[in-house]
């Protein structure tokens, strides 16, 4: 439906919204149960319009499918490959735990998925210029990549406190032709980085498409976002039965803006016997008020351009999210996980800042693999709930994992937490 | 379909009335309440009025202000910081009310929500207010503040732009009662060196929708650009300009008289409009 269309709906009978079944067919948008919609700008109503009228023509053509999934296999390196993790299973309860690999795509992440997708959008849409908002870098390299790939004119916005705490990737943006532009208002983190891209948005509409990073913002973004990360939960669920001869018992992904989580998430909602899990960043503790757990501890509101849980104080202001992970440290979520979570389908349990910095070192000396500190919030989610299963005598769970991302952007993070480089630096 | 538009009486409609039978267009002024302070925002609001304003737009300090350029946030910012609360909006829409000119709440919409829409509008009407100007709720989205205004008589304003297409312009004209809000440009707040040609164009397409008074708003700063507006606009909507001098000032009565002559400067230039 259009927006026009849902305009004249509404104003001749403004009607609740049932929250109905929670199935992989439910969620097309624009509302997931009471969450979703477009609370943005009329002057954006065309171009998301626009857009969503492109992205169906564009799901219905199978020159696109075709086109995105040859450049999945030879420019991302999909499928991506899961991996068991034995060494680091015995920190788990002793249960399976398996690892859906996005940390080995081209630029590192699962954001490139999305990326690619809206970059043949745009080629769709006759626009010569992108914009995108970024947190931990990983979605403003996404998007630069993708736009050095396709010609395109690329503006990033990056909070300048994130700018600081993942320089590598600034420069790794700038190298790869994009203009990095630091926010300095509010926060100075992403947040405040997808408002100056929208307000940039609003300026420069005709011309500029938004490839926005994650499954928030206005509709269409949440479900298009969802369908582009959807292809992780798609191969990983063939990869464990293959692998397993069946389903994992539990998936768990990290939640920040949630499109790894729900990209893996996605193929197993009408799988009921599948728990699945999206780990929080809990900063410093849920209980201490620095953290960035929006469904733990936040309530439902408007916040860029969609219905959501976010933090939020009695007035309504947002309320400023602490994370050691910059790709997690967002007060807000995608609707869709709102709705996962009210109805109980999917649960969500915050991660602390050195609960996921434990598990990130364990997963570098177990097993060789360095994960992005993101994706560390998932690890020590899987930890928790390896050993919750073992301690009820269910050791034969399958964990299935999204290790969302590779840890390069995040060495010096680490190196200070662990005080790597007096030590070293010393001897 | 246009019932409820006209079943509710609109203060600001009246002054909009008003002003075009003395052959002008209204001079809208806004300002965000709580800067430098509560107290002193609302003495500038009346400043205001004094000077000339026809009709105040009080903003409600929010977070995360995306319609708003970097003047208007920076106050923002401040008052925030300043400790505001959504409740002196409350407070200071009954005082700058009791000047007589109607007094419209300019408000994003995640702290409505959060004081719940229904009390909302019956916070804002025991005030005295005459409605919300709501940059970031489309009609679309609006069901439960349609209800609320219709129920508490309240006008509720709504934006256009120049990507507006024609069936939601004749939405917008529909869903709005006081006056629709037509943004002269794509883009956020701020002065500009000029006012869009689009401006004129979209302020005919709106009538052409349906609505009966649109007032002009996004990057007025000077009577002449006041001037050219009121030409063909039922008002001339002034944020960053009003703002500007209270920023600049390094006293808040400084700011005051301040404001005072630049507000004093465009009410003459909505005045020669038509001349
Ligand atoms: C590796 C990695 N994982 C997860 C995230 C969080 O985003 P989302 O919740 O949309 O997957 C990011 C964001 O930057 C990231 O870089």
């Amino acid at each position: 439906m259009t927006g026009r269309e849902q305009a004249a709906q509404h104003l001749a009978e403004p009607e609740p919204v049932e929250p109905g079944p929670v199935t992989s067919e439910a969620g097309f948008g624009p509302y997931f149960g009471d969450f979703g919609g477009r609370f943005v700008p009329e002057a954006l109503i065309e171009a998301l319009d626009e857009l969503d009228t492109e992205y169906s023509k564009a799901k219905a053509d199978p020159a696109f499918a075709d086109e995105l999934l040859r450049l999945h296999r030879t420019y991302t390196g999909r499928p991506s490959i899961i991996t068991e993790v034995p060494r680091f299973a015995e920190h788990c309860g002793g249960v399976r735990v398996i690892l859906k690999r996005e940390d080995l795509n081209h630029t590192g992440s699962h954001k490139i998925n999305n990326v690619l997708g809206q970059a043949l959008l745009t080629k769709r849409l006759g626009k010569k210029r992108v914009i995108a908002e970024t947190g931990a870098g990983q979605h403003g390299v996404a998007t630069a990549t993708a736009a050095a790939l396709f010609d395109l004119d690329c503006t990033i916005y990056m909070g300048e406190e994130d700018t600081r705490r993942q320089a590598l990737n600034v420069a790794r943006m700038r190298l790869l032709g994009a203009t990095v532009v630091p926010v300095t208002t509010g926060s100075r983190t992403l947040k405040d980085a997808i408002n100056e891209a929208l307000r940039d948005w609003v300026t420069n509409v005709g011309t500029t498409n938004y490839v926005f990073g994650t499954v928030a913002g206005p509709h269409p973004f949440p479900a298009m976002v969802r369908d582009l990360q959807r292809i992780i939960g798609v191969e990983a669920r063939q990869q464990v039965l293959d692998l397993t001869g069946r389903l994992p018992d539990v998936v768990a992904a990290c939640v920040g803006g949630g499109s790894n989580a729900i990209g893996i998430f996605h193929a197993f909602l009408d799988d009921a016997s599948v728990r699945l899990v999206g780990l929080e960043a809990g900063g410093d503790g849920v209980d201490t008020g620095r953290h960035a757990a929006t469904l733990t501890g936040g309530a439902p509101g408007v916040l860029h351009g969609a219905r959501s849980y976010l933090l939020q104080d009695e007035d309504g202001q947002t309320i400023e999210s602490h994370s050691i992970s910059a790709g997690l440290d967002y007060p807000g979520v995608g609707p869709e996980h709102s709705w996962l979570a009210t109805t109980g389908r999917a649960e969500y349990r915050p991660i602390t800042d050195a609960q996921a910095m434990e598990a990130f070192r364990l997963l570098c000396r177990t097993e060789g693999i360095i994960p992005a500190i993101e994706s560390s919030h998932a690890l020590a989610g899987a930890m928790q709930l390896g050993r919750e299963a073992a301690a009820e005598g269910r050791t034969d769970e399958v964990l299935l994992v999204n290790l969302s991302g590779r840890g390069d952007k995040d060495v010096e993070t680490a190196a200070s937490w662990f005080s790597l480089l007096d030590e070293e630096g010393s001897r | 379909m246009t019932g409820t538009s006209h079943e509710v009486a609109s203060r600001t409609a009246a002054t909009l009335d008003r002003t075009a039978a003395e052959g002008r267009a209204a001079l809208v002024g806004y300002l965000p309440v709580g800067f430098p302070d509560v107290d002193a925002s609302i003495e500038a609001a009346r400043a205001m009025v004094d000077a000339g304003v026809d009709v105040v737009e009080l903003g409600v300090p929010y977070s995360d202000p995306v319609m708003d350029g970097p003047l208007i946030q920076r106050a923002v910012e401040h008052a925030l910081a300043g400790g505001v609360r959504v409740r002196d909006t409350l407070r200071a829409v009954e005082a700058v009310a009791a000047t007589g000119a109607p007094v419209l709440v300019m408000t994003y919409w995640n702290p409505v929500v959060r004081y719940g829409v229904e009390a909302f509008a019956r916070d804002i009407a025991a005030a005295g207010g005459a409605g919300l100007i709501t940059p970031d709720l489309i009609p679309d989205e609006a069901g439960e503040w349609l209800e609320a205004s219709d129920r508490h008589g309240l006008d509720r304003v709504f934006l256009v732009a120049p990507s507006s297409t024609t069936e939601r312009l004749s939405l917008t004209a529909r869903a709005a009662r006081g006056f629709v809000y037509a943004a002269s440009t794509m883009g956020v707040t701020g002065t500009r060196a000029s006012v869009g040609a689009d401006a004129e164009r979209l302020v005919a397409d709106t009538r052409r929708g349906g609505a009966e008074r649109v007032c002009v708003g996004l990057g007025v700063s000077t009577a002449e650009q006041a001037a050219e507006v009121g030409r063909y606009a039922d008002g001339v909507i002034v944020g960053s300009a009003f703002v500007r001098p209270l920023v600049e000032a390094s006293t808040a009565a400084e700011g005051r008289d301040g404001l005072a002559e630049v507000v004093r400067d465009l009410a003459e230039g909505v005045r020669t409009a038509r001349g």
